[in-house]
């Protein structure tokens, strides 16, 4: 699997939402992506590619895009 | 107001007495603008206790607003299209419950304050985590509960989360012999409101008799003393029980409450309860809500700078307390340090409010 089908994956799991949505969820505008399904899409991610995310980083996790900016500091190229 | 970024630079327990006073009377007097401005309700309370913003030279002069008046009125300060959550504090059957209304930059706000005192507390990294509650505790996503609020809340500072109890409520102690034999060596933070952790962990493992090593963990909890206080349990037996159960040294209380959720009042080494840079308490007497002395007990005001969606940056509990003093806990924190010693007796007879307890 790539890392851009692990980043997907990690959130149609953990939000529960189809692939083709993923990419436009924001963080506490979409009704999946409440915080409960944050700490879930935390998870996700932090299995998905074995790293352990900052908390100033777990609070900036805000879309699907800054997502993918946040893990190239974790050294994960999406 | 300051924006956030400048809000977050703070040291979380940095600014003495001066620049503390000056900070928040500049911080409170634009909030209180703010939700003048916003809120129809809270500018009729301001105008009706004749102050205005913009002559208040202290924030000790602005009015708080009784914390239950957020069980009677939906006060906010935003548009509905801009709310991002409302957190209840939930109350019994047939009881009146707060609704704290926030909007994305509010909630975000608590969540980055609360990071800076934990991060203070527990140091920068994100440890294992036990959940001294219930997942069922989450369920409904859609409305949440005070108690579901701060268990999310906390959750950020854990990682691989674990509950200790199964959605009945009962200690799921291979669970935790589970999650400790992977854990082993590290430490362990466990959470959970304080009278969930008497109840049901702490009584559970000494009914049993199950044995846990938590020698290496450290408890935070939250959520008022009333109901311990009933069962005539101190803080001090509090402490010593759960070290006999599992050996566990620290145990830190926190005062907090729904309506000011982010900047709560973290116990230090010593037992005193802290003012981070971003809250402030004051203690009123009762006679006439003029300010008490050091020592002296009164009604427990709480100020914080962060609601900005909903007019709770002023609140009068229903807690009583005594200032323990100023800049100069031995723990060396700056900031006031206090002690709350319980329910004032008239709410309680009114049966208002569970709220802190039951969360």
């Amino acid at each position: 699997m790539t890392n851009q089908e692990k980043y997907l994956n990690a959130f149609v799991a953990a939000l529960e939402v189809a692939p083709g949505e993923a990419p436009t969820l924001t963080y506490g505008e979409s009704k999946s992506w409440d915080s409960v399904g944050h700490m879930a899409l935390v998870a996700a991610l932090e299995d998905a590619f074995d790293i352990m995310m900052e908390m100033d980083d777990i609070i900036d996790l805000s879309s699907f895009d800054k997502g993918k900016e946040i893990l190239r500091k974790y050294a994960v190229e999406i | 107001m300051t924006d956030e970024s400048a809000l977050l630079a703070l040291p979380p327990y940095g600014l003495i007495r001066e620049e503390k006073h000056a900070f928040l009377t500049g911080e409170l007097a634009a909030l209180t603008r703010l939700h003048a401005e916003r809120c129809p309700a809270y500018a009729r309370m301001l105008s009706a206790a004749g102050v205005s913003p913009d002559t208040v030279t202290s924030f000790e002069q602005l009015p708080p607003l009784p914390v239950r008046l957020f069980k009677e009125f939906d006060l906010k300060s935003v548009p509905d299209e801009a709310l991002a959550k409302t957190v209840t504090s939930s109350g019994t059957t047939g009881q009146q419950v707060s609704r704290v209304y926030l909007d994305r930059e509010t909630a975000a706000l608590q969540s980055r304050v609360l990071a800076k005192i934990m991060q203070s507390t527990l140091g920068g990294a994100r440890l294992p985590m036990i959940i001294v509650d219930s997942p069922a505790t989450l369920q409904n996503r859609d409305r949440f509960t005070a108690r579901g609020a701060g268990i999310l809340g906390f959750s950020l500072f854990g990682r691989e989360k674990v509950y200790a109890l199964n959605e009945a409520m009962e200690l799921d102690v291979s669970g935790l012999h589970a999650f400790l034999a992977r854990h082993e060596g590290e430490t362990i933070f466990l959470f959970g409101f304080t009278f969930i952790v008497w109840q049901y962990f702490y009584a559970e493992l000494r009914r049993s008799g199950a044995k846990l090593d938590l020698r290496n963990a450290v408890l935070v909890h939250g959520g008022g003393w009333k109901k311990l206080a009933d069962q005539a349990v101190s803080r001090a037996q509090f402490h010593d029980a759960l070290r006999d159960v599992c050996g566990i040294e620290r145990v830190l209380d926190y005062y907090g409450m729904a309506e000011q959720a982010g900047s709560i009042f973290m116990e230090c080494e010593y037992g005193h309860l802290h003012a981070p840079a971003w809250s402030d308490v004051l203690i009123r007497r009762p006679r006439d809500f003029s300010l008490a002395y050091i020592g002296e007990t009164g009604l427990v005001e709480v100020i914080s700078v962060l609601p900005r969606s909903y007019p709770g940056h002023v609140l009068l509990t229903e807690d009583e307390g005594v200032l323990l003093g100023e800049d100069d806990c031995p723990c060396g924190r700056k900031g006031k340090y206090f002690t709350v010693l319980g329910r004032v007796r008239h709410a309680e007879t009114r049966g208002c409010s569970d709220t802190y307890e039951s969360r």
